[in-house]
């Protein structure tokens, strides 16, 4: 399984897919950053003299998460379309499905690989608001709550999209169902908001990072995305047991 | 008799209403090459990949080396290499790469993975490519690398799809003797629609059309069907066909061109003796006299026949 998930991480790296998608989500974020910096440097005369204000955490590394998680939500499609559409396409999956390996190693290991990624990447962008401790006191607790609110976040656009992505011999498909999945769950937040029902905001995946990102961790945000990352993941193994069979 | 390596019981497999493969038994047994002969489409690859584990059966069980598949299917998996019709590949590895992510996943401990690797390289003539990404290989060199991935984890069987299906005749030739090579120490199971391919190497055959087997004998006994009664004559100035065909024996004459002739005879009457006697004796000037023999070919579009004829009695 293990073996799987570095194999998936190493392949990642020798396309320069996974190269540029590093690169220009740091470019876009750090772009983010710098204005948020801006915004900062501006209002920062104003707000000092009111107690309570709201500090370099909350104006600069909070909103940047929450960039960063929009822009996820954007890449992660790219990331997870190939992860078996590709093995199928590329007719290497019987390597995998005829070794000793149960589905489920194979999911697993698969989606691992893929979220050990997602952790580079989370990682890097966390750089930025660390690099402000250098001349500024940062609210740690609160990052990394955001962090780990974040990282749950991925993990469920992952496990969708490893279950769009055994759906389909097409990596394209995978990669544009996927997407309309995510902005969906994003945007049915909207709708949540305004209407009577909570129904379609609970369902909303970033309604429930929102809290996170705020500091609040709930059980029931964390056992939202538990729940969602178990469900997507057993789809997909029952959806590949399934395809043996018929 | 031992008992076998692998063995399938009346394994069907249907896809949708369509039926790919009917009540089909399958045994090999140790050191053994099986060769698995039919058309295309006759469900050769749906059989294989039963019994590699990449399908399940709609009925039947497969036993690999005392496991069974569907209900131990890591432990059965563990003693099969297969090789599908197209070679598993990750193209954007190279040749050691691929192949150590192939012990890794095949469970070989990490202290054995490089001569692991190492032999496979060697058995599989891949030593000089070995740095080299799959992707810019050669097709035979694929192959290669496709059978090293299969025998790695020297597994008790190796299931080979086609494996000389695309390549050229000099990659054929090799391909052929690294399986001959692979024999010694492993039991094979090759499908192929080419015939000569199972003559050279196969010790039993299994010849499946449209799901059912319609033939399972030692190579041996399908040499045996292909005993056949004819002769072909080439005359320099031949006498009318109605001549020859009142020569004893002869029972009908296919003229392939004015100097060409096929000659049928009753099994038990060779006529060979006649014709040569004759054409001395008449001056017809024999160029040529060629005991006929089937090709395997004709053997496996008889058998085929005869099949279909049952059926429909």
């Amino acid at each position: 399984m293990f073996t799987l998930a570095r194999h998936e991480l190493y392949r990642l790296f020798l396309s320069p897919l996974a190269w540029l998608i590093l690169a220009l989500s740091q470019l876009i974020l750090a772009y983010l950053f710098l204005t948020h910096i801006d915004y900062f440097m501006q209002i920062q005369g104003k707000i000092s003299a009111i107690p309570g204000a709201p500090g370099v955490t909350e104006l600069i590394a909070l909103p940047l998460f929450n960039n960063a998680a929009t822009i996820l939500l954007l890449l992660t499609p790219l990331i997870t379309m190939r992860l078996i559409a590709e093995e199928r396409r590329n007719d290497s999956f019987p390597l995998l499905l005829s070794a000793p390996l149960s589905v489920t190693q194979i999911v697993l290991g698969k989606y691992l690989g893929t979220l050990a990624f997602f952790l580079i990447l989370i990682g890097l962008i966390t750089c930025m608001p660390l690099a402000l401790s250098v001349g500024a006191t940062l609210d740690l607790m609160a990052i990394g709550s955001a962090i780990f609110g974040l990282f749950l976040l991925v993990a469920s656009f992952t496990a969708i999209g490893l279950f769009l992505s055994a759906l389909t011999k097409q990596p394209t498909i995978a990669a544009i169902s996927t997407f309309s999945l995510l902005f969906l769950s994003w945007i049915i937040d909207w709708t949540g908001n305004t209407g009577e029902s909570t129904l379609f905001s609970w369902l909303s995946l970033l309604s429930h990072f929102q809290p996170i990102l705020q500091g609040d961790l709930h059980t029931k945000d964390i056992a939202y995305y538990g729940i969602n990352v178990g469900f997507f993941l057993t789809l997909t193994i029952r959806c590949i047991n399934t395809q043996r069979l018929s | 008799m031992t008992s076998p390596l692998l063995s399938a019981k009346s394994l069907s497999r249907f896809y949708g209403p369509q039926l790919a493969v009917k009540q089909l038994d399958f045994e090999i047994y140790k050191g053994e090459v099986l060769g698995f002969l039919g058309p295309n489409g006759a469900g050769k690859s749906t059989s294989m990949k039963m019994l590699s584990g990449n399908l399940a059966p709609n009925e039947g069980e497969i036993t690999i080396n005392g496991y069974d598949l569907l209900s131990q299917p890591k432990q059965a998996k563990a003693h099969i290499g297969y090789l599908p019709e197209q070679p598993p590949l990750y193209k954007d590895l190279s040749v050691t790469e691929f192949l150590s992510f192939c012990a890794r996943i095949n469970n070989i401990p990490s202290l054995n993975r490089k001569s692991a690797v190492d032999t496979a390289i060697e058995r599989c003539g891949l030593g000089n490519v070995r740095k080299r990404l799959i992707h810019y290989l050669s097709r035979g060199y694929q192959q290669r690398v496709g059978i090293a991935q299969a025998i790695i984890h020297t597994p008790a069987v190796v299931i080979l799809d086609e494996p000389t299906s695309g390549l050229d005749p000099i990659q054929i030739r090799e391909i052929r003797q690294l399986i001959k090579d692979i024999a010694q120490e492993h039991s094979v199971i090759l499908s192929t629609h080419i015939l000569p391919e199972v003559q050279m190497l196969c010790d039993r055959v299994k010849i499946i059309n449209q799901g059912s087997l319609v033939f399972n004998d030692t190579t041996d006994a399908l040499q045996q069907q292909m005993q056949s009664s004819h002769i072909l004559l080439t005359l320099g100035s031949p006498p009318d066909i109605a001549t020859l065909e009142q020569l004893p024996g002869v029972t009908s004459i296919d003229a392939i061109s004015n100097t060409h002739f096929k000659i049928h005879y009753q099994p038990d009457h060779n006529p060979t003796q006649i014709i040569l006697e004759s054409t001395v004796s008449h001056g017809w000037q024999l160029t040529a006299l060629t005991p006929g023999q089937h090709s395997l070919e004709d053997v496996f579009m008889d058998i085929i026949q005869q099949e279909t004829d049952q059926t429909k009695e």
